[in-house]
């Protein structure tokens, strides 16, 4: 007996906006829009970049002007005219910062709104924070206390001014420039991002994060992030991200590039919440990101953990090449969708050694009439001896008008292998709505523990203090979203 | 003594079609009522109307609960006001531990009285009495609230959540139907020993089996969308001997 009218009190609790819609009015050099060699000669001189650098950057330029922007995704956008975005722009003032006392106190404000530990609140929190605003790494927290047990954490250009032989080693070895179209363009324009560096069996003492903001109109974002962990050392990281509220899309298109040696394990978690565009779909961040990780060394585990609110478009397909003996990759995701947003996320595992193993969780929440893809491919290959996979794809529909898809791709190999897929799709229902209120819970908390309970696997995996974090982002972005 | 709920008149339509047609009942605390009927009667439509579940227009009549108008409530206000629902076929919520919906059930109503939250130690002790009170497995406490649970199981499991809960008015909607008779019995001993002066229990029901182990104050025969008869526990055995045909041909005008 399950009535169909619309229910007013769902209805209603629609709308609570993007709460990281705000401009911060902030002095910018950026870069008149286009893009040209002239230009990536600008950022490279601009950056003081030694010039294997430089000439890199121009190749990647010169393969991406042959390429063509990849169709195959479910996704559906206006042409970008990459003529029209300004290819850098950084707060003024900003080269040669000595101390967090010498940032622009807007941009401090910026970060506090967002809820960032920047500044002292940073030690108490127990986590190094880097931040890149625009293309820009504004600050990074807790840089001796890392260095004291030689971990290097630090923003991409200065990785490239005090470790070049560092960056020039692992630069493009996990995602080459020709990798695809939007790896492509960042390796020719990428301005900022994070470096991180693990020595031999060093456990990084503490989380890592990196904060990405989008401030400035008509900007792209191009940052590029590596992580190399040598033997037997471990790191746990994570990635959050936000933008303004702004009419006109934005381009994001990141690189992040992970090497775990011998022994190491990484652990790379993301909660992305760019700005995702309004109820009829406009603006909101295009989210063409290339992220991979490269286990080299026997035992090696390298983890992804996504939480995909955010952006009007999410391509991305964080990946693991199991290379060495024993090496272990994951990827645990939660994909949210609301309104006119759409996702075509997945990840590839690419066996290659022996005794290999991947696991793949991945859960899709569609509300609105967004349209949420898992695509994803398990590759064996002859050489994989005895390698396992196990895949579980959920898809969780709210209303009528959304859709989930599944993409899965399987080529095995080697005969030893074993592959499992499993895929579900369940809808929110009424009959779920109504059974919580019942027992006395409002629709708001009635739906969040309905869609925490179908993510829980995936939270499970996130570094405690950020899990609540992402469920609460989680509960934001489908508000509103069952009716 | 006043009535815990008072239904007067009360008419319901569903997608056009009026269900219940002037239904009249009034619950007192302490006592236990049987509704008694035919398929198609009305039966689940009035303990969903109750509840306060959507997609029922209610077209006339009203109902007091506790003095308050209950038509014009929330469902979860009717639920922190004490009425609880015993679902006919209870809803999985896959990842959901049960205890986890019990915490916030329990929360959301001490908070509606002005309480503070239940801390973690009185909670664990408080669901593992009523678990052992329904015979209940303690892991089945941490499984997803009716994820992949037998039918038996998903019942009595709506009984623990009401012992937990404590409610004023629980309405038990064919809390009988597909349980075998030793379910039958945990279910009745889990109603039974929740009988209390202040409490009201309204069973929704086909059978009379139920009521062998349920003794009712009330039984009413709901036909055509109304109360049609109402007697003692002997109505139930009549129901049981003579069918409902003659009861509601006997009624009619």
């Amino acid at each position: 007996m399950t009535g169909n009218a619309p229910n007013q009190e769902l209805e209603d609790f629609i709308g609570r906006g993007y709460a990281h819609g705000f401009v911060t009015d902030i002095e910018a050099d950026t870069v008149a829009p286009g893009l040209s060699e002239d230009v990536i000669r600008f950022i490279s001189a601009k950056k003081d970049e030694p010039p294997f650098l430089l000439a890199w950057r121009l190749k990647a330029y010169r393969h991406w002007l042959t390429l063509r922007e990849p169709g195959w995704a479910k996704l559906h956008h206006p042409p970008i005219d990459y003529q029209a975005i300004s290819y850098n722009s950084a707060p003024k003032a900003s080269p040669g910062l000595k101390s967090i006392d010498e940032v622009d106190p807007k941009l401090l404000q910026t970060y506090e709104k967002l809820g960032i530990p920047l500044h002292e609140r940073a030690r108490l929190a127990g986590v190094a924070v880097d931040a890149v605003f625009d293309s820009v790494s504004v600050t990074t927290t807790f840089k001796d206390k890392l260095a004291a047990v030689g971990v290097i954490f630090c923003s991409f250009s200065e990785a490239v001014r005090e470790h070049p032989e560092l960056v020039r080693q692992y630069l493009g070895t996990v995602v080459p420039y020709r990798d695809n179209y939007f790896a492509a363009l960042n390796s020719a324009v990428f301005t900022d991002g994070s470096f991180v560096y693990i020595p031999k069996g060093v456990r990084c003492p503490m989380e890592l994060s990196t904060y990405f903001r989008i401030n400035q109109a008509k900007t792209g974002q191009f940052e590029r992030t590596l992580i190399v962990a040598e033997a037997g050392s471990h790191v746990s990281y994570l990635e959050g991200c936000t933008a303004p509220q702004r009419d006109e899309n934005q381009l994001h298109a990141a690189v992040v590039e992970l090497v775990a040696l011998k022994d190491a394990t990484i652990k790379y978690s993301t909660v992305q919440n760019w700005y995702p565009g309004d109820e009829e779909g406009r603006g909101g961040i295009y989210n063409f990101v290339t992220k991979r990780g490269d286990c080299r060394g026997a035992n090696s585990r390298i983890s992804w953990t996504q939480v995909e609110a955010g952006s009007a478009i999410t391509w991305k397909y964080p990946s693991c090449i199991l290379r060495g003996e024993n090496s272990v990759g994951e990827f645990y995701s939660v994909a949210v969708t609301n309104n006119l947003q759409q996702a075509d996320t997945g990840t590839k595992m690419i066996h290659i050694g022996r005794n290999t193993r991947s696991t793949i969780v991945s859960k899709g929440i569609s509300a609105g009439r967004a349209q949420n893809a898992y695509r994803g491919l398990v590759k064996i290959l002859p050489t994989a001896e005895n390698a396992r996979n196990y895949t579980q794809c959920d898809s969780l529909l709210m209303g009528a008008r959304c859709g989930a898809h599944t993409f899965p791709y399987m080529e095995v190999r080697n005969p030893t292998a074993v592959v499992e897929h499993e895929a579900t799709t369940s809808r929110i229902g009424d009959d779920q709505l109504f059974y919580c209120r019942q027992r006395g819970l409002s629709t708001e908390d009635a739906v969040n523990l309905i869609v925490n309970g179908f993510c829980k696997q995936v939270f499970r995996q996130l570094p405690m203090e950020f899990a609540v974090e992402a469920q609460n982002l989680l509960n934001v972005s489908l508000e509103g979203a069952v009716g | 003594m006043n009535a815990l709920l008072q239904v007067s008149g009360l008419r319901v339509a569903v997608g056009g079609k009026e269900i219940l047609t002037g239904l009249d009942l009034t619950v007192r605390a302490g006592e236990v009522h049987a509704i008694m009927g035919p398929n198609g009667s009305g039966k689940s439509t009035l303990a969903h109307v109750l509840s306060g579940r959507d997609g029922y227009v209610v077209t006339g009549g009203s109902v007091s609960y506790l003095g308050r108008d209950l038509l014009a409530m929330a469902p979860e206000e009717r639920a922190r006001a004490g009425l609880f629902l015993g679902f006919q076929y209870p809803i999985e919520i896959p990842g959901v531990s049960n205890v986890y919906l019990l915490r916030s059930a329990l929360n959301a109503r001490r908070s509606a009285r002005g309480e503070s939250e239940i801390d973690a130690a009185s909670f664990l002790r408080l669901v593992k009495d009523k678990a052992r009170l329904m015979q209940m497995d303690e892991t089945f406490l941490q499984r997803g609230v009716n994820e992949g649970f037998s039918g038996g199981e998903k019942k009595r499991n709506e009984i623990f959540q009401m012992a937990v809960l404590e409610p004023i008015l629980a309405i038990l909607d064919e809390t009988d139907s597909g349980l075998d008779i030793d379910a039958l019995k945990v279910v009745s001993n889990g109603v039974n020993s929740l009988r209390d002066p202040a409490r009201a229990f309204v069973l929704v029901t086909h059978y009379q089996r139920l009521l062998d182990y349920i003794r009712p104050d009330f039984v009413h025969v709901l036909a055509g969308g109304r109360i049609i008869r109402t007697g003692d526990r002997t109505l139930a055995l009549e129901l049981e001997a003579g069918g409902y045909e003659q009861i509601v041909a006997a009624a009619s005008p």
